[in-house]
């Protein structure tokens, strides 16, 4: 068997160059087109990255955990000890990165001329740093300095709508667990600017101390967010810190607590499969032509080695060999021109001309193609799969000629 | 002991509505160390006794027994193993692997059996230079004359220390000289090395070189005879 194979691997070799322009012709063909599906899947990543990355910027975490009420009726009636016991040991432990326990209440929150409705944030600064939470540009004044801090940080878009600006004073108001009005005055000591303006208007930071003071609710917080910097591998670690956090709280995965997001992961990976197959099918007539063409220039040596005794089964062999070195080459020399083009653009390519259309969907003005391993060995695995698939015609046909046809074939 | 029994033998072909009758009954018994050729004209038969034999071909009806083992009963595997340990064959076109040299050409069927590569090559070398291509082992077939093709078919078919070799119009491409060179060699294979040879030729000087002349027309033996071999002389 293993001279048998020995065979059959140098004949395809040899055979695949007997028509060297042919073959160079497919090997080209396979070689872009596997270059385009990496690059394709290389976009779509980056796309999808980018805005799961932004969607876990205001979520936040990649993990939240809650009171079993709080998504429901997300007040301060509905809130949570902050973690302490297993819990706490299990937010310690690695692959958990950072955490951050706070309170996020809806509010009201009113200038000498104009109010808004709010979702108010108390924060310890430097745990919603940790988790990538805090505003990514303060344009004016500066961020809370800790978790006591009287102060806050507001957006520019709020600002403008409550025609109020640095140092100025503003009510907030919300509700306390018994259902009565809760507020005091504060000065605006950052105005924030977020990448989209939604994010602008809607959230406001204070203290995590001052908060829970205002809203009397002691230590008590609505939520714990995490994150282990690795949105994409969530489920396997995120069962540990339910398990930790017990039946009274509910722990979800920002799958579940953002539904649109989690959907894109998985679109994300369906369509750079569908981009594949798609591209790759277009590629296999060529591939299936020059099988073909192939087998129909040997017909008589194929029935001179059915002669000498080659079974059906290695003639078969033999031709699907020499279709998997091509696509083995043109795989070869696809992921090398698909790093050389992708990695030069990991930086960004500038996209602001559409830059409207792309904030609709939860994106910057910036695409960063991310070229990934996951998808080189997906369209590895199409090529190879789809290539020996569309190949066995070919060689089914090569195989079951009659030997004593194939001798005269002229 | 017999090395090739045919009892019987049918095999019909259709061209369009015709049906043709390329074995009609034929029935005959081959010795071990025979050197037998079929003789007859075009459409005679003589090409598809042969390929019966060798299992290329399978016959409609009829016993077929090659090296004690009912070819006829085999299936299509079997047959192909049956042919890669048990016969050689010499075609009358050459028939060469064009992308591989004479000595991968000849080592081609030994590989397939699983000859270890070292053992495989000396053995090519070997046969090679015993049908006078010495020197000429790593030339491709393209660039090979004719006849010195025909040698290294001849080197593959005898390489593996087959049963019997089955030749379909050797000489049929060479000019004088070479066939006479080839016939001798087969002369001397049988000889030397006790293998059985069936030749099919309509040339009268090939059939000059065989112990046994079966004669066949329209698919039927119309004669079977023994003869004193008596070579062709070439000056």
């Amino acid at each position: 068997m293993r001279g048998s194979l020995a065979a059959i691997a140098i004949l395809a070799w040899r055979n695949l160059w007997r028509n060297h322009r042919r073959t160079l012709v497919m090997l080209l063909a396979i070689t872009v087109g596997v270059w385009a599906m990496i690059f394709m899947a290389a976009l779509m990543r980056g796309m999808t990255d980018q805005m799961v990355r932004n969607g876990l910027e205001t979520l936040p975490g990649e993990v939240q955990i809650h009171h079993p009420d709080f998504r429901r009726d997300p007040s301060v009636v509905n809130s949570m000890a902050p973690p302490s016991g297993p819990l706490l040991h299990a937010l310690q432990q690695p692959p958990v990165a950072a955490w951050s326990a706070r309170v996020r209440v809806p509010a009201v929150v009113a200038s000498e001329r104009e109010s808004r409705g709010v979702t108010l944030l108390g924060v310890d600064p430097a745990a919603e740093e940790a988790i990538g939470a805090a505003p990514g540009e303060i344009v004016a004044g500066r961020f809370l300095a800790d978790g006591d801090d009287r102060g806050l940080v507001i957006g520019a878009g709020l600002a403008r709508r409550l025609e109020t600006g640095l140092g100025k004073r503003v009510v907030i108001m919300s509700q306390d667990p018994d259902n009565n009005v809760a507020e005091r005055g504060a000065r605006i000591v950052g105005v924030y600017r977020a990448r989209f303006e939604d994010t602008e208007e809607r959230f406001v930071y204070g203290g995590r101390a001052a908060v829970q003071e205002m809203l009397g609710i002691g230590a008590q917080v609505t939520e714990v967010a995490l994150t282990a910097n690795d949105y994409r591998h969530t489920g396997d670690w995120y069962p540990r810190i339910a398990a930790a956090a017990g039946d009274g709280l509910e722990v979800l995965p920002w799958t579940e607590l953002n539904s649109y997001l989690g959907a894109m992961l998985a679109l994300q990976d369906g369509f750079s499969l569908v981009f594949m197959v798609v591209i790759f099918l277009s590629l296999s007539f060529g591939l299936v032509n020059t099988l073909v063409m192939a087998v129909f220039e040997r017909v008589r040596e194929i029935g001179l080695m059915q002669a000498l005794g080659m079974r059906p089964g290695l003639i078969l062999a033999q031709v699907l060999l020499e279709s998997l070195y091509l696509l083995c080459l043109g795989l070869l020399a696809g992921n090398v021109l698909a790093v050389a083009t992708i990695k030069p653009l990991e930086s960004g390519i500038d996209i602001s001309k559409v830059a409207e259309g792309m904030a609709m969907m939860g994106m910057g003005t910036t695409l960063y193609p991310a070229l990934s391993t996951w998808d080189m060995a997906m369209s590895t695995a199409v090529v190879v799969i789809l290539g020996l698939l569309a190949s066995i015609l070919p060689a089914w046909r090569a195989a079951r000629l009659d030997p004593v046809i194939a001798l005269n074939k002229t | 002991m017999s090395a090739i029994v045919c009892r019987d033998l049918c095999r019909t072909y259709h061209q369009g509505e015709a049906v043709i009758t390329a074995l009609d009954h034929v029935s005959l018994e081959m010795d071990e160390g025979a050197f037998a050729c079929l003789s007859g004209p075009s459409g005679s038969g003589k090409t598809t006794l042969l390929n019966v034999m060798g299992g290329l071909d399978t016959p409609d009806s009829g016993e077929i027994t090659v090296a004690g083992r009912r070819v006829d009963q085999l299936s299509r595997g079997e047959r192909a193993d049956m042919r890669l340990h048990t016969i050689g064959f010499v075609f009358q076109s050459y028939n060469l692997i064009p992308v591989l040299s004479a000595r991968e050409n000849v080592e081609f069927v030994m590989q397939v059996q699983g000859v270890p590569a070292r053992q495989r090559r000396a053995l090519a070398d070997q046969v090679l230079a015993e049908v006078g291509l010495a020197g000429m082992e790593d030339r491709r077939p393209g660039e090979l004359s004719g006849g010195q093709q025909q040698r290294v078919a001849v080197a593959r078919a005898i390489a593996s220390k087959p049963a019997l070799v089955l030749a379909d119009e050797p000489t049929a491409n060479l000019d004088t000289r070479s066939a006479a060179q080839l016939m001798d060699l087969f002369v001397a294979l049988n000889r030397d090395r006790g293998v059985t040879f069936v030749l099919s030729t309509h040339d009268v000087r090939v059939m000059g070189y065989a112990r046994r002349l079966i004669r066949m027309r329209d698919g039927r033996i119309v004669g079977d005879e023994q003869q004193e071999p008596h070579p062709m002389k070439v000056e």
